[in-house]
């Protein structure tokens, strides 16, 4: 950390300018929980932290016409402490508190986790679920995609340089729509997902499931949605035969590594198991809704 | 070099420090500022050990840079006791001798009171989920979390 310096502004625009004059060697600076650890174990050495926490915009949670704009420097803490947004997401918001301790939640954002790029992060398979969308600012503009686009490989985003995620867009609510995230962890807490699945459901008037997204993280190179899970629960109630083939789905798509942690027929099983439980939990909510 | 020089609050009394960019909080809090209560554990936000309130909120302050600290407010285990009163918690940890090697305590002190200004009345379930974030290698969590419900209960109910 030889020629470290160290930069807060206060606009979007005056970060821009900052990521792309550091180069490849500036990093953002929101919650520092992986990028701190990163320089600490000297896995990068950057030369210009860009601190984007004094930023308005990044700092807020908005409820807009279509969507909810979460900042990228909103922490886990507070969008814990959200009720709307909890009353909304709660599968989002249960898998964000599934980060880390009640320290790092004080810090760690949900932009961040994403752009950390592990295939096991929480957050990540239930936005993907939500159908969350990245808003991304650079040198030649913004633009919005959504998250799944965005990740490339383990640790590696479609980021270019000088570009930064400025927040996440979650869609606003139908009633009568639930999530849920699940994972398995060989502690209680304060682990790294073997498996993790988010789900997101929509029902009709007549509790007939009218649209689905279901998402399966840390099963392979990148958090993945199951496109096959939706044709399966489109249509349907909730039955033995919908879970059977929606455990299959999910379990098929899996092409996990094989670790001290959980092997490949365990994490594939798994999986199958965890997407049946969070669909349940997702449903029950869009019932209650 | 540039030395950023930062005006903070630590424990109710007005600070001024410079530090250098990289410099995390654990760093200033015990190099520049010689207030080595709080403790290096792992450096990597895993232990809890130097577990600092920041804005009302607990943080690992090896995990946080102190030149982030302009205007904010710290507390510290410096800060805790009340002179030569000891806070509940630090009482009861005395008392419950929940403590070994004591390298854990500060940080699981200053969470525990972080955690009980939220929950006042948590179970005993509760409150290891609340520690969570705390390791303690001596493996004394039962007296630990024996001694967070006792000061939870006495603090609801001063004497």
């Amino acid at each position: 950390m030889a020629d470290l310096k160290y930069e807060s502004p206060t606009t979007t625009e005056a970060a821009v300018a900052l990521l792309a004059a550091g180069g490849g060697m500036a990093r953002v600076f929101a919650g520092g929980t992986d990028l701190l650890v990163q320089m600490h174990e000297e896995m990068i050495e950057p030369t210009l932290l860009v601190d984007i926490k004094n930023i308005e915009e990044m700092r807020k949670i908005t409820f807009e016409t279509d969507y909810v704009r979460i900042g990228a420097a909103v922490t886990g803490a507070e969008l814990g402490e959200n009720d709307k947004l909890v009353a909304m997401w709660p599968g989002v918001v249960e898998a964000v508190e599934l980060i880390g301790s009640y320290q790092v939640q004080g810090r760690a954002t949900i932009a961040g986790n994403l752009c950390n790029a592990s295939p096991a992060a929480d957050s990540v398979p239930a936005m993907i679920a939500a159908g969350a969308r990245v808003c991304i600012a650079g040198p030649t503009g913004k633009l919005e995609i959504p998250v799944e686009q965005m990740l490339v490989s383990p640790g590696k985003t479609s980021l270019v340089q000088g570009e930064f995620v400025t927040s996440i867009l979650l869609p606003n609510r139908s009633s009568n729509a639930g999530d849920a995230y699940l994972r398995f962890i060989p502690r209680t807490e304060m682990d790294i997902a073997v498996v993790g699945v988010g789900v997101s459901i929509e029902l009709n008037a007549d509790g007939v499931c009218s649209s689905a997204r279901l998402s399966l993280g840390a099963v392979s190179a990148t958090a993945q949605l199951v496109e096959a899970a939706s044709g399966i629960l489109v249509g349907n109630k909730l039955d033995d035969t919908v879970l059977d083939a929606l455990a299959s789905a999910a379990s098929e798509a899996c092409s996990p590594i094989d670790d001290k942690r959980g092997t490949i027929e365990f994490r594939t099983k798994v999986a199958g198991v965890l997407a049946c439980r969070a669909t349940k939990i997702a449903w029950q909510r869009a019932e209650k809704n | 070099m540039a030395r950023h020089h930062i005006t903070t609050t630590i424990n109710g009394d007005e600070v001024e420090f410079a530090c250098e960019p990289g410099q995390t909080l654990l760093e200033v809090l015990r190099t520049e500022l010689g207030m080595t209560g709080t403790k290096n554990g792992c450096g990597s936000g895993d232990c809890g050990a130097c577990t600092v309130i920041v804005n009302d909120r607990p943080i690992n302050a090896c995990l946080v840079l102190g030149v982030e600290l302009e205007g904010a407010q710290v507390e510290t285990i410096e800060g805790m006791a009340e002179g030569t009163e000891l806070h509940p918690l630090q009482q009861k940890f005395l008392d419950h001798a929940a403590l070994q090697c004591g390298i854990c305590t500060p940080g699981i002190l200053n969470m525990a009171k972080a955690f009980l200004a939220k929950n006042p009345d948590p179970t005993e379930s509760e409150v290891r989920y609340g520690l969570a974030g705390n390791l303690c290698r001596c493996t004394g969590y039962d007296k630990i979390v024996r001694a967070v419900l006792d000061a939870a209960q006495e603090m609801r109910a001063p004497i």
